[in-house]
This record gives structure tokens, C-alpha cells and sequence, in this order.
């Protein structure tokens, strides 16, 4: 098994050489129709290690709800601290699948199609950790549906002038949306499992899940309509979810927080985050599932583009914020500034992030350095723990040094902080080890589309 | 067998214990068994399974934070242990027929006078229901005159705390009070004459309990009564000694001074005076217009002090070079003294200035010596006053307020011996804790254990009294009768607002039992002594006493004095040698007396902003020199003696000068105090109470962590946040001084403005006469029930105060200026809190309140990081009591106790607002200016806060506004804050005067 993987040549086409629809079907099928005994070992050591940071998560939650928030470090001044920034943070890496998957199908860009359906499980399981953290950040977290506007006795309604609120629905919209989008395009490939299981239980759920699709024509011109339909929703949301919790920053009147440029600057971010994660999980699942001839080196040299191009568009942030904060005059945008790059406290924070997010893309712009998948895995990482860094900045650095010297702060991350950021790992971990197991994360719909445009490219190439 | 099944037997029941426990309660004891009366270890042992929430606070390895929360929850317990009244777990009944008058609902308040070094200040206590939950000022008290300070605001806390002892103990065993007074007349008929009895009282101004103690020493003529005070006026007596021949008191008139010295004198901040002085003071300093004048105060002082802080010009010197000064100037104004060089940090131009400026007042100077200055300066400083012809205009001279005034040091000292010649059968301490601050080599705590028969007469089980042979639970001024006397001598009558709570006595009824009877109340006493006093207009003079809360015309009268010939030429000039030890009152916690009280360990110190500890204080360039940090560990040894304690730099302080604080490192004050700081006292010698010369400091390596609430800033002048100038200043632009208004700010916005129709409420802090007290924060605390959260909360920035007093230091490290700005919620007008709260959990109301709706909070915090003030406090934990206990009873009723999870901040007393629109809507009338009053307006001696209706042209707040000095911080956010600020001024002389221009 592991010398025929091994075997599979790297090709820089859309999908490999010799793809048939059999092919497609028995690569991506195989890992989930194979009987429960007959899954890899590593499979179940790397649930295990997600379930247990998931039951660390569970604790530090349960453990967070009955003591209070004080079991962080959050205080005043910094009174938004870890929850907020792995808010920002998870949010952000599920821009990218939402980007491949609506934007790049609106563009005809038919390279999205074999990374699509894990991004955007990417994108959901991202959400869903990302979307824990507002509520379990708020000090009395039992009455967070106060935020929603529902009709009540007391004659309360929420106060729409707050970006929070503005937040609320940006989130709900964001993760609604996904999850349809994701399961309708999940539908045909349900439909195959149903039809390959030899497994009774399986035969029935994915027969229930694939809401009775047959494969005819009407059906696949339905598809094809609402699949587009959503695809055009979801676009614009790649834009205004991150617009919109870049206004919980930039409505306010906090130096360092209140710039013009922040909704830009955050879909770009987010992007680039979103981007550096889907390689986080591309370059391990290719070679775990043998899906290399799929999952080419062209979607990897796109995936790193992409990233390159965001990146610079956040570097670009950076230089404009200390731009900014020189010209506009004020004392309190250059101190702040000052103390981001050379504070007693979090200047390393700041130097860092630069590393991380600008000066470690650089070698992208290497064809060879994308073509290894090694290199971008590094990078992808550094990138990732560079977008932390960034929003630890922006968030708490900003809030510790404002406008009264004397109430200036020093924020310290307390275990809790630690646990429930490294347990919201277990949550995405869990849920994707399960995915990878049980759903197929690969189109096969598409890319047997896409084998059939491609069949005679082997021909071509012979030629050329 | 192993321990643990040794603690689970059953330990015989000792029936003569239960008797003992139910003799000893007062009221109905409630109790389930004979176990639990008798507090065996079996029913310990039941409680820690059957009920581990009230065990806990049995637990000792519970942390600090959890020992504040659980303070409360402990009361459950010893509500077992003793009959508590009121007992929460009693049913209550309203009145069948109610007093009247008495409305539920309306609090009442009661003229009292809570005492603090001996000394009285007036009082009104604020009592719902029976309950005392707030202290104010009595305005017609001389020592309060309406103002109160941090310490006695805080006192009614501590009669909560159910730390404080509850019961008579003999040898650490139950005991009661009838055992203790037959044993007490079983010793005293032993001795012939009261032969080897002792008394030890801390100052005694108290009549009753002076004539009392007079009338014990002619029933016993052989007893002896000792005095000791660890904050003792030792050197002011010497002072007066020196230069009247006899002990004398001297009082202050500050309204009359134009130029003030102070030699080392902090007489705003500690002192039986210090509010009235304060006031005064205060008065001569408060300018809005040009044409106002200001006095000018000179200060030379080894450790920043709010006196200092408000200097004009401060010299920061070591002890020595104070007392150098005093002579120096003493020999220019031609007094014959020997006086050596001008002391090298002095200038000669400072001197000359000095001065002139003195010479150019008299009659209207007025110079001043700390308690701590030797003898010596105090006699300059007499002499100096009567030189410049001040005795009578800003000093006078009365009668000593103290009975019977005596050297302390010298009095401890023979009881010291005395107990070592084995002189000493029975040793009564009334009150005090002598083992704690007893000068270390004295030895008091081992020598206590040669005394056969010692009774201490104390608040709390604490060092003395579990090295005494009795403990007898004192009760707390808010629960017996008694009576003392201000500063200038006035008395007043301390009445009682609730009955005790733990079967405590006071001093007079110990005496009473010396005396024979054991049976007498402090009222009858109190009663008798001023029955005689009043003569026949008792019946009509006592009523008006106790409700008046001082007794009228008993203000000492001034006296004639002379001054010595030879009054100066006695003292030689001493020279201290080496790094120099200075010794002081802790500003919050006092001499250890308060360490138990949360409130006051939670009070930042005015200048380090430190919480909770104490620390070895030193200047930039001494820590420097040492080598030492923040937060280092050093040990202090001195004279023989040594400690271990943490380094903090304090600008300002004179080089080569180390300030320990006194009052911390208790080992027996409770589960609040116990173990916070270093105990100062280790180091301290008879000999050298304040200062002395030859300390040691070595660095151990190790490192304590030290809870500030801010961290040290300069001003940063071009954030204008503190606008500062000279008095010249002002008067060379009158309408527009520069420094006030230094950028042009043009207010722009999309809306209309909202119209206020009624009232519109607003405040102003006139940084000119802060003098950083504190007595805002504590009032606010109390008034407002605001929690405290323990040392390591107030480490990660989560200290509740909704008023604070920020400090800025100007100028340079060594000579730095002091300011003192305090903030709250500013009421912006354009409050950015409300538009970022997604729930409307704080709004604006129709009078301009930003108003924080508590149960609409889900804990966002978007407002706190929005409010670019950063007043607002979140209870990040459960910080408030919400369960019911005696903790929970010190609870203003009227304002609610918030839970975990929610935003508060300063409310501008909005219950107080409430009342004053019932009062006034039942009498169909608007709002009187000065009808409301917030609590910290109303706590601050300074009365550098004016509160009222912006809407009412005649209002004080209004006029004062008007001031060309009024300003707003950062109204450039278009925030438009109904809290606006005075500019700090300063009138320095015209020979220094480019030393303070103006800034801000």
C-alpha cells in the first residue's frame, strides 16, 4: 500500500494522468467503504489525539461557566483577550473555503475543484469553533440569546448600533450558508456512497443524507442550478463576514482599533490564513489517502499564489497602519504604534508576527519552494501562528496602552486561556478526522466532470 | 492506630464547657446537640461532611481570594459556635406598634465620634433598620467638620467581621465574662493596695475612662497606669518641654497662614487634625477666578506625603538634613541655636527664598514639625512661630488633650522593667496589641509570659491576647457607650447603634471590674461621669450632647505661653551616620489596627499605588546604588535586628533613606491580614522610634510580587490629561490661560444635540485642593457596596474602585511634582460605551446619568474597552457577598449587589439623586443645589468636589465650571464628559518660580 503510493508520479496538471471515473471513484470511496477493523491505524491514534484536546476543550468550558471569566487573564484595561483573537483567528481560517468553493467556481476556475469539498468542511468546522468563542467569551454566557432579536415580555430588544450585534448575524449568515452549500454539493457523492456501501447502517444513512437522488438529467440541471445559485450568495459573504468583525475593531474609538482600513485588511488576512490551513491539511491527506494524482501540485502552487498575493496585501496593512498612525498628528495613534514595535511588554509579539506573516512567505516566490510540499507545510504553519500573533496584537497589545497612562495594563494569558484555545483544536480535529473517515473529501461529482474535459490532455501532452 | 482515625473518635462530651458556652451567650442560643455546643472535634468533624461549603473557611490552605469570599460563609459557623445578633437564620415579625417616625425603608442617621489614635472624630451613622452600613461626617464636629477619612469610613466594616473574637478566653479556653471578673477580684485581693497592678492603655482622651482609671488608682494606690501608643507624640511632648517648660498641644490655624513650612510635618494626612486642617487649608487654596489668592506651602520631608504632594516647593531630605534645615533657619531669623551648614540639598537660593518669604509674612506664616521630627525641631519650630509673631494668629496653644500626658517609650519601657524585676502581678491591657508593636528590644511578647495574671482587652484573638493569661472581646465604638475628644479638645459622646454582636465589653466596663463592679454598663458610666459634669442641666445638656455628637463649649481654651530662654541651645546637633531607616504609620492599615479590614489592604498607598503589602520604599538613585529592583527581596538589618522585605522605588523619596511602613506582617489579625507584608515593627528601638542611622541591606536574590493598581508614569504632557500652572500664569491671561486650553478643539457632529429639560447632572474635581487622600475611594466603597477582590486580582488589573486617584509625577525622578487626579465615570454626554453595547445594558437617562442596567449585562465588556476613561470594572468572578451572612449586613440597601458576569461603575450616587427627587416631589418642588450630595463628595475634606445640576444657572456646579481653570479630559473624542476638572496650580515663590511653569 505504502510503496503503490509511493509510486504515484507528482504532476503539475489539474488532475493527474490516466483519471477515470472508476478511478476517481475507488481512490476517494476506498478509505470510507472500507469496514471499521479495516481503517488505518493512524487514523484512529489521530482521533484519539483530537478527542482528548476535545475533552480538554469540554472541561475548560465547563470549568469556565461555573467559576467565571476571571479564570482567564482578560482584566481592565484588556478586557478582550484570548477568546476574542481565537475568535478572529478560527473565523478567519474559514475564509478559504468559502473563497474556493463560491468564488473560484463563479471564476470557472476548475482548479478549486479537488481541495473544494475539504476546504469547505474546513471552512464549517472552523466556524463552528470560531463561533463558541463570542458566547462562551461573554461574562454570563446562559443569556447570550439576549443578542438576538426575538419578541419578549420584557419588551427588550438588542441595540443594533453595536457591531457585536452586527457580528451575530455576520456568523449565523456565514455558517447557515456554508453548511448548505457544503451539503448540496455533498449530494451526488452521498448518492454514490449509498450505491458502493455493502454496510447495512451505512446504506441507510448516506440513502437518508442523499435526500433520494437518482442521477438523472432533471436532477443534475437542478444541481447545477441551486450549486451556482448558492455559490453567487456565498461570494459576497467571502467579503462581509470579515468586513464585519473587522467593525467590532473599527467602529470603536480605541487607537490602533478605529482604522478605515480594517475591513480590507481583515479579508485578506483571513484569507491568507485560510489559504496557509488548507495546505496545513492538503499536504498530510494526499499522502495518507493516496490522492496525489487529485490533489496535483498545481493545486498546491495555486493554494501558495494565493497565499503570496494575500500576504503582501497584509504586509501592505502593516505599512499603512504605521503610515497612518504618523500622519495623522495624534499622540495617542503614535504611541500606540510605538509601543506595538518597541513596548516593555509585547514588542517580541509585534517582530514576530513580521517574521511570520512577511518575511517567511517570501521563498514563495521560488517555483521550487512551491513545489515542495515539505516547504509549504513549514510555511503554512508559520503563517498560521503569524495570524495569531497578529490578532493577539491588534486585540490586546492595542487595549493595554490607550488613552490614560494611568490606566495602562499588562495582559497574561492564565492555563485556562491555554486549554480552551488548545482544546478548540480537539473540537476542528474531532470533527475532521471524522469527516476524512465517513464523507468523501473530494468531490467525485466534479472531478469526473473534470477527468471527462481532461481525458485527452494525455493524448495532448504526447503531442506537444 | 493512625491520626486520621484518632480525629474521627469521639471525644468525651465536657458538660462543664457546654455550661460555660450558654452562659457566655447572650439572647437565645440556638443549638442541635450537646456536641455542637461544646464545639467538639466529633462535631467539627460532622460539620466538614455534612455541610463542606460552611466548613471551608475551617480549611487553611484556602487561598487569599478565597479567604475574602469566604470570610461571610465562616459567620454560619461560628453563628454555631456563639449567638449572634441579629441572627439572619431568626424569623423577624414587623413591629406591632413601630416607633415613631421610623419609616421602613429610610435610613436614620445617629451623631457619634468613632476614635482612631485616641483621638475622636465626629461621625454620622447611617443606620437601615438597626443596621449601621455607612459612616459620614458629623459637620458639627471640629475634627470632621462634614469630611470623614478613608480609616474611619472604614471602621464600620469592621464591626462586621466575623474575625473578631467572640468570646472570653482564659489560657486559649473558653471562658465567660463572670468567670473573668471573679478571677480578676480573686487576684486583686491578693495584692496589698493593687501592689504589681498594671495597666497598659494606648492615649487616652476618654473622660469617663480617665476619671474612671483615677478613681481605680485611689482604690488601688499602689497600682501604676502605663501608657504605649506605637504611633506615640513622644517628640511633640519633648518638643513643648523644650520650649515651654510643660506639655502643651499646639493647634493649628491654617485659614490665617499665607506661607506655611512644614518640617517634615504631613499634617493633611495622618493626625488627629488632619480633616479639619485639611479644610482649612484647602480654603486658602481654592482659586476660579484670577483675583483669588492662594497660600504657599514649603515642604522638607524624607518620604513623599500628601502634605508634601501639595507643596509649592519641596525639598526632599534625609531626617538629619531636616533638622539641619530647621537650625539653619532658626539661626537666619536670628534665634540662638547651634546650627551647622546649610544641609547640601538644600540651595542656598531655596534658603534665601525661604526665608524672605517667612520674614515678609509674620503673622500670617506659620511653621510646623511632623510627629516624628526630634524634640528639637519642634522647639525651632514653637520658637520660629513665636519669633514671627504667629502664636495667637495661625498657632495657639492649649491644654494637653491627652489625660495625663506622659512620654510612651519611657512608660512602656518601665513597665518593661518592671516585669523583669518580677514586680508585676497582674497586667491589664486595655485595648492596643503592645506583643505586635512593642519596640523588638523590649521583648515584650516573652516578658508577657512572666506576668502571672495578664487580661487583654482587645477587638480581635490577636498576638497579645493569645500570650495573655485573659482575653476579653472589646466591643466596637458602633456598639457601647463612651465618649472622647477631638484634637482640640471638644468631647463628644460615642453612643451605640446596635447592640454587640459578640458579648464584648468595653474599656470602661473592664474598668469597672477592676474596680469591684462587674456588673456596670458603659451607659450608666458614661452616663454618671457627665451627670457630675452637667451638674443640674443634665436632663437638657445630655439629650443635646449625644444628638449633637459633640458636647458644647468643651473646645480647650487657647493659653499664654512664654517661650524658654535657653529654649534652643539645649539639643546638640547629632549626626546620623549610613543608610538611614525611617519609620511611619501605614497610610491605609494605620499601625496594624485596620489589617484585618479589607477595605483598607485594598486602599492603594496615595504614592506607590501598592495593595495589600508594605515594602521597603527607596529613591530611583538609592535602589540604583544598591543595585536592588522592584520586587526584590532584601534583608533590613538594623540595630541587631532583621528582616526580610521587597524593594519598591518610590520618586521623591530623599537618598539614602529607607521607608518601612508600619502594620504589616501580622501573624494573628485575621484571616484577611494575616501574613501580608513585613511586620516594621522587628526593626524598631525604643531608643529611635522614627528614625535611625546604620541599616543594612542586602539583596537575598528572591523576588515577592507587590499588587499596584498603577503602574508609575511621568506625565506625558502632550496627552493634556493633568493641566498644571502657576498662579502668575493665570493671572497674566485671567480669561484664557494657556495651559488650560492648550490645542483648539472644535466640536463636530451629524446630530443634534439632546435637550436636557430638567435636571442635567454634573460634576467638578478641583484638582487644585486634591490632596490625594482617599477618603473618596473608601466612601464610594461603602457607600456603593463595591467589593474588594484580594491581592492577586488587584496583581492582574481587576481592582472594583469606581472612583480612583490616579498619580502622575512631574518634572524629574529625584524631584519630582505630585498630582492627584481623581476619576470616575465622567457621564460623557456622548458616552461611547452605550452605541458598542449589543444588548442596551448601559444607557443614557433624560438627566444626562449614563446608567449600567445590571440585569440587562451579559458581559461583553465592549463598553470597558470603548470608555476611554477605563473606569469601568468588571466582576470578572464572584466578588460580592451574595450569600446572607455578617458580611452581607455592612450592605447599603440601596444599592444593588452585583453578580459575576456583569459591568458597574460609578453611578454619580444615583440613589442618592432618587431620594432627593421623592423628598423634593413630596414637598412639590424642584431639587435645592447642594440637596444632593454624592458620598464622595460628601467624604472629601478638601471639598474639591462639586456636584449639582448644570441646568440651574445659580448652581455651584454651574459657577464653578464657569472657571477660566475648568476642562474636560480628552473632550477632543467628542465624549462632551459631565465631569470636568479644575487645573492644578501652583504659587511658587517669584525668586524659584521658573522652576514650575505651567504644562499640561
Amino acid at each position: 500500500m505504502a510503496d503503490s503510493r509511493n509510486r504515484i508520479a507528482e504532476t503539475d496538471r489539474v488532475i493527474g494522468p490516466g483519471q477515470t471515473y472508476t478511478t476517481i471513484d475507488d481512490t476517494v470511496n476506498k478509505p470510507i467503504l472500507t469496514s471499521i477493523l479495516g481503517t488505518p491505524i493512524w487514523w484512529f491514534i489521530a482521533f484519539a489525539f483530537g478527542f482528548l484536546l476535545l475533552m480538554l476543550y469540554l472541561y475548560s468550558v465547563v470549568y469556565l461557566i461555573a467559576v467565571g471569566t476571571g479564570v482567564w487573564g482578560n482584566n481592565v484595561p484588556a478586557a478582550w483577550g484570548f477568546p476574542i483573537i481565537n475568535f478572529v483567528w478560527w473565523i478567519g481560517i474559514g475564509h478559504a473555503g468559502t473563497l474556493i468553493s463560491a468564488a473560484l467556481l463563479l471564476f470557472r476556475q476548475e482548479w478549486r475543484t479537488s481541495i473544494n469539498r475539504f476546504a469547505e468542511a474546513m471552512t464549517l468546522f472552523a466556524v463552528v469553533c470560531a463561533g463558541l468563542y463570542p458566547i462562551l467569551h461573554l461574562g454570563r454566557p446562559w443569556v447570550f440569546y439576549w443578542l438576538v432579536p426575538y419578541p419578549n415580555t420584557y419588551g427588550l430588544f438588542p441595540q443594533f448600533r453595536s457591531p457585536l450585534d452586527w457580528d451575530l448575524f455576520a456568523i449565523s449568515t456565514y455558517a447557515s450558508v456554508s453548511l448548505l452549500f457544503w451539503f448540496i454539493g455533498l449530494i451526488p457523492d452521498l448518492a454514490t456512497l449509498r450505491d458502493r456501501t455493502e454496510n447495512k447502517f451505512g446504506k441507510i444513512a448516506y440513502g437518508i443524507a442523499s435526500l433520494g437522488w437518482r442521477g438523472s438529467a432533471k436532477h443534475w440541471q437542478r444541481y447545477q442550478r441551486a450549486y451556482l445559485l448558492l455559490a453567487a450568495l456565498s461570494f459576497p459573504l467571502v467579503l462581509s463576514v470579515h468586513s464585519t468583525i473587522s467593525l467590532d475593531f473599527a467602529t470603536s474609538q480605541v487607537p490602533g482599533w478605529n482604522n478605515t482600513i480594517m475591513p480590507p485588511y481583515f479579508v485578506a488576512g483571513a484569507v491568507f490564513a485560510g489559504f496557509a490551513m488548507v495546505l496545513i491539511l492538503a499536504i498530510p491527506l494526499r499522502k495518507a489517502f493516496g490522492l496525489e494524482n487529485l490533489i496535483t501540485m498545481r493545486h498546491l502552487d495555486n493554494s501558495a499564489k494565493v497565499m503570496l498575493a494575500t500576504g503582501l496585501i497584509v504586509v501592505y496593512g502593516y505599512v499603512i497602519e504605521v503610515f497612518i498612525a504618523w500622519y495623522s498628528g495624534t499622540v495617542y495613534e503614535q504611541y500606540m504604534i510605538f509601543n506595538r514595535m518597541f513596548g516593555e511588554d509585547y514588542w517580541w509579539a509585534f517582530w514576530a508576527l513580521i517574521f511570520c506573516n512577511a518575511v517567511a512567505i517570501q521563498p514563495l516566490w521560488s517555483k521550487r519552494v512551491r513545489n515542495s510540499p515539505l516547504a509549504l507545510f513549514i510555511i503554512s504553519m508559520i503563517v498560521s501562528v503569524g495570524m495569531w500573533l497578529e490578532r493577539f496584537v491588534i486585540v490586546t497589545v492595542t487595549l493595554t496602552r490607550e488613552y490614560l497612562p494611568s490606566s495602562w495594563g499588562v495582559f497574561t494569558a492564565t492555563r485556562w486561556d491555554w486549554a480552551l484555545y488548545i482544546g478548540s483544536f480537539g473540537l476542528f480535529l474531532t470533527l475532521w478526522f471524522m469527516f476524512i473517515r465517513f464523507l468523501p473529501s473530494i468531490a467525485t461529482s466534479e472531478m469526473k466532470e473534470l477527468a471527462h474535459i481532461h481525458e485527452n490532455d494525455d493524448a495532448k501532452e504526447v503531442t506537444t | 492506630m493512625n491520626p486520621q482515625d484518632k480525629d474521627l473518635t469521639p471525644q468525651p462530651l465536657d458538660l462543664g464547657a457546654v455550661r460555660k458556652r450558654l452562659e457566655g451567650s447572650q439572647g437565645k442560643a440556638y443549638w442541635r446537640s450537646l456536641d455542637e455546643l461544646a464545639d467538639t472535634e466529633a462535631f467539627q468533624e460532622f460539620m466538614h461532611k455534612e455541610f463542606p461549603r460552611q466548613a471551608a473557611p475551617l480549611a487553611s490552605n484556602v487561598n487569599r481570594r478565597d479567604f475574602v469570599k469566604l470570610l461571610g460563609a465562616s459567620l454560619a459557623l461560628a453563628g454555631l459556635t456563639s449567638c449572634i445578633r441579629p441572627n439572619p437564620q431568626e424569623q423577624y415579625t414587623s413591629y406591632v406598634r413601630a416607633p415613631e417616625y421610623y419609616l421602613p425603608g429610610v435610613p436614620q442617621f445617629y451623631a457619634t465620634a468613632m476614635s482612631l489614635g485616641g483621638y475622636g472624630v465626629g461621625v454620622l451613622a447611617e443606620s437601615h433598620a438597626g443596621r449601621p452600613t455607612k459612616l459620614e461626617g458629623n459637620a458639627d464636629h471640629p475634627a470632621s467638620l462634614g469630611a470623614i477619612d478613608p480609616l474611619v469610613s472604614a471602621t464600620v466594616l469592621s464591626l462586621y467581621d466575623p474575625d473578631r473574637s467572640q468570646v472570653v478566653t482564659n489560657r486559649g479556653e473558653l471562658s465567660d465574662w463572670g468567670s473573668f471578673a471573679s478571677a480578676l477580684s480573686d487576684t486583686l485581693s491578693g495584692l496589698d493596695g493593687g501592689a504589681g497592678l498594671r495597666i497598659l492603655t494606648e492615649t487616652v482622651t476618654s473622660p469617663t475612662l480617665a476619671s474612671q482609671i483615677d478613681a481605680l488608682l485611689e482604690q488601688y494606690p499602689n497600682a501604676r497606669w502605663h501608657r504605649y501608643d506605637p504611633l506615640h507624640r513622644d517628640n511633640v511632648l519633648a518638643g513643648a518641654e523644650l520650649a515651654f517648660g510643660e506639655a502643651v498641644d499646639t493647634r493649628y490655624q491654617f485659614e490665617n497662614a499665607d506661607v506655611i513650612l512644614s518640617l517634615g510635618s504631613d499634617f493633611l494626612g495622618i493626625g488627629p487634625g488632619k480633616l479639619a486642617y485639611t479644610k482649612a487649608f484647602s480654603a486658602r487654596r481654592r482659586v476660579r477666578t484670577a483675583e483669588d489668592s492662594m497660600n504657599r506651602l514649603w515642604t522638607a520631608e524624607a518620604a513623599p506625603s500628601i502634605t508634601g504632594s501639595m507643596a509649592d516647593h519641596r525639598l526632599a531630605l534625609r531626617p538629619d538634613e531636616i533638622e539641619g534645615l530647621a537650625r539653619s533657619l532658626a539661626a537666619r531669623l536670628g534665634l540662638s541655636v547651634e546650627a551647622g551648614d546649610l544641609p547640601d540639598h538644600v540651595s542656598q537660593e531655596w534658603f534665601d527664598a525661604l526665608a524672605e518669604d517667612l520674614e515678609a509674612h509674620r503673622g500670617s506664616s506659620l511653621v510646623v514639625a511632623g510627629n516624628d521630627q526630634p524634640a528639637i525641631v519642634h522647639a525651632v519650630a514653637h520658637a520660629l512661630n513665636a519669633e514671627l509673631g504667629n502664636v495667637g494668629e495661625t498657632v495657639v496653644y492649649t491644654d494637653p488633650v491627652e489625660v495625663d500626658p506622659v512620654s510612651h517609650s519611657e512608660s512602656l519601657a518601665a513597665l518593661v522593667d518592671d516585669i523583669s524585676a518580677g514586680e508585676v502581678e497582674a497586667l491589664v491591657m486595655l485595648g492596643g496589641n503592645p506583643v505586635y508593636t512593642a519596640p523588638a528590644d523590649l521583648s515584650f511578647a516573652n516578658l508577657l509570659s512572666r506576668v502571672p495574671v495578664s487580661v487583654h482587652l482587645s477587638p480581635y484573638q490577636d498576638e497579645t491576647s493569645l500570650r495573655s493569661t485573659w482575653h476579653v472581646p472589646q466591643t466596637h465604638d458602633l456598639e457601647a457607650w463612651s465618649d472622647v475628644r477631638a484634637f482640640d479638645g471638644s468631647a463628644s459622646i460615642v453612643q451605640p447603634l446596635i447592640a454587640p454582636f459578640y458579648n464584648g465589653k468595653s474599656a470602661h466596663e473592664v474598668v469597672a471590674a477592676l474596680a469591684g463592679d462587674a456588673e456596670a454598663s458603659s451607659y450608666d458610666l458614661v452616663r454618671g461621669y457627665w451627670r457630675e459634669q452637667f451638674g443640674s442641666d443634665f436632663n437638657s445638656v445630655w439629650p443635646q450632647s449625644v444628638h449633637d455628637g459633640v458636647v458644647a463649649e468643651s473646645r480647650f481654651a487657647p493659653r499664654q505661653l512664654s517661650l524658654r530662654e535657653d529654649a534652643l541651645s539645649d539639643a546638640p546637633i547629632e549626626a546620623t551616620e549610613g543608610l538611614q531607616i525611617v519609620f511611619q504609620a501605614e497610610p491605609s492599615i494605620y499601625d496594624g489596627r485596620f489589617s484585618n479590614n479589607g477595605w483598607l489592604q485594598e486602599l492603594p498607598n496615595p504614592f506607590t499605588k501598592l495593595t495589600w503589602d508594605n515594602a521597603a520604599l527607596m529613591s530611583a538613585a538609592t535602589a540604583e546604588r544598591l543595585g536592588v529592583r522592584n520586587q526584590d527581596v532584601v534583608t533590613l538589618n538594623y540595630e541587631g535586628n532583621s528582616v526580610e522585605a521587597p524593594v519598591w522605588i518610590q520618586p521623591g523619596q530623599a537618598d539614602n533613606v529607607v521607608v518601612a511602613h508600619l502594620g504589616y506582617g501580622r501573624e494573628a489579625a485575621g484571616r484577611v491580614g494575616n501574613g501580608q507584608g513585613f511586620n516594621a515593627y522587628a526593626l524598631r528601638t525604643s531608643a529611635r522610634p522614627w528614625v535611625g542611622g546604620g541599616l543594612e541591606l542586602t539583596p537575598t536574590g528572591a523576588t515577592y510580587p507587590l499588587s499596584s493598581t498603577q503602574m508609575h508614569h511621568a506625565l506625558e504632557e502632550e496627552r493634556h490629561i493633568v493641566r498644571h500652572g502657576t498662579l502668575e500664569e493665570f493671572r497674566a491671561h485671567p480669561d484664557h490661560p494657556e495651559f488650560v486650553h492648550p490645542v483648539e478643539h472644535h466640536e463636530y457632529d451629524l446630530y443634534p444635540d439632546y435637550a436636557y429639560e430638567s435636571y442635567a447632572w454634573g460634576m467638578v474635581i478641583d484638582m487644585n485642593v486634591c490632596t490625594g487622600c482617599n477618603a473618596c475611594v473608601t466612601a464610594c466603597q461603602s457607600e456603593n457596596n463595591i467589593p474588594i477582590v484580594g491581592k492577586e486580582q488587584v496583581a492582574i488589573g481587576r481592582e472594583m474602585h469606581w472612583i480612583r486617584v490616579d498619580a502622575y509625577y512631574g518634572g524629574s525622578v529625584d524631584d519630582p511634582e505630585f498630582y492627584h487626579q481623581p476619576i470616575a465615570c465622567m457621564h460623557c454626554e456622548k458616552a461611547p460605551c452605550e452605541p458598542v453595547c449589543p444588548v442596551g445594558a448601559t444607557v443614557h437617562d433624560h438627566e444626562g446619568l449614563n446608567v449600567m442596567v445590571y440585569n440587562r449585562c451579559v458581559g461583553t465588556r465592549y463598553c470597558s474597552n470603548n470608555c476611554p476613561y477605563k473606569v469601568r470594572r468588571f466582576n470578572f468572578l464572584q466578588y460580592a457577598e451574595l450569600e446572607e451572612n455578617a458580611l452581607s449586613m455592612v450592605q447599603n440597601p440601596d444599592v444593588t449587589v452585583r453578580s459575576r458576569g456583569v459591568m458597574e461603575k460609578c453611578t454619580y450616587c444615583v440613589q442618592r439623586i432618587s431620594k432627593a427627587r421623592v423628598t423634593a416631589g413630596n414637598q412639590n418642588r424642584r431639587i435645592l443645589d447642594g440637596e444632593v450630595v454624592t458620598a464622595c463628595q460628601a467624604a472629601c475634606p478638601a471639598e474639591a468636589i462639586v456636584f449639582g445640576d448644570i441646568n440651574d444657572s445659580g448652581s455651584e456646579v454651574v459657577q464653578t465650571k464657569a472657571s477660566p481653570l475648568n476642562y474636560g479630559i480628552l473632550t477632543e473624542l467628542n465624549t462632551v464628559p459631565r465631569t470636568s476638572y479644575l487645573s492644578k496650580l501652583r504659587n511658587p515663590h517669584p525668586a524659584l518660580a521658573s522652576a514650575s511653569e505651567g504644562g499640561h
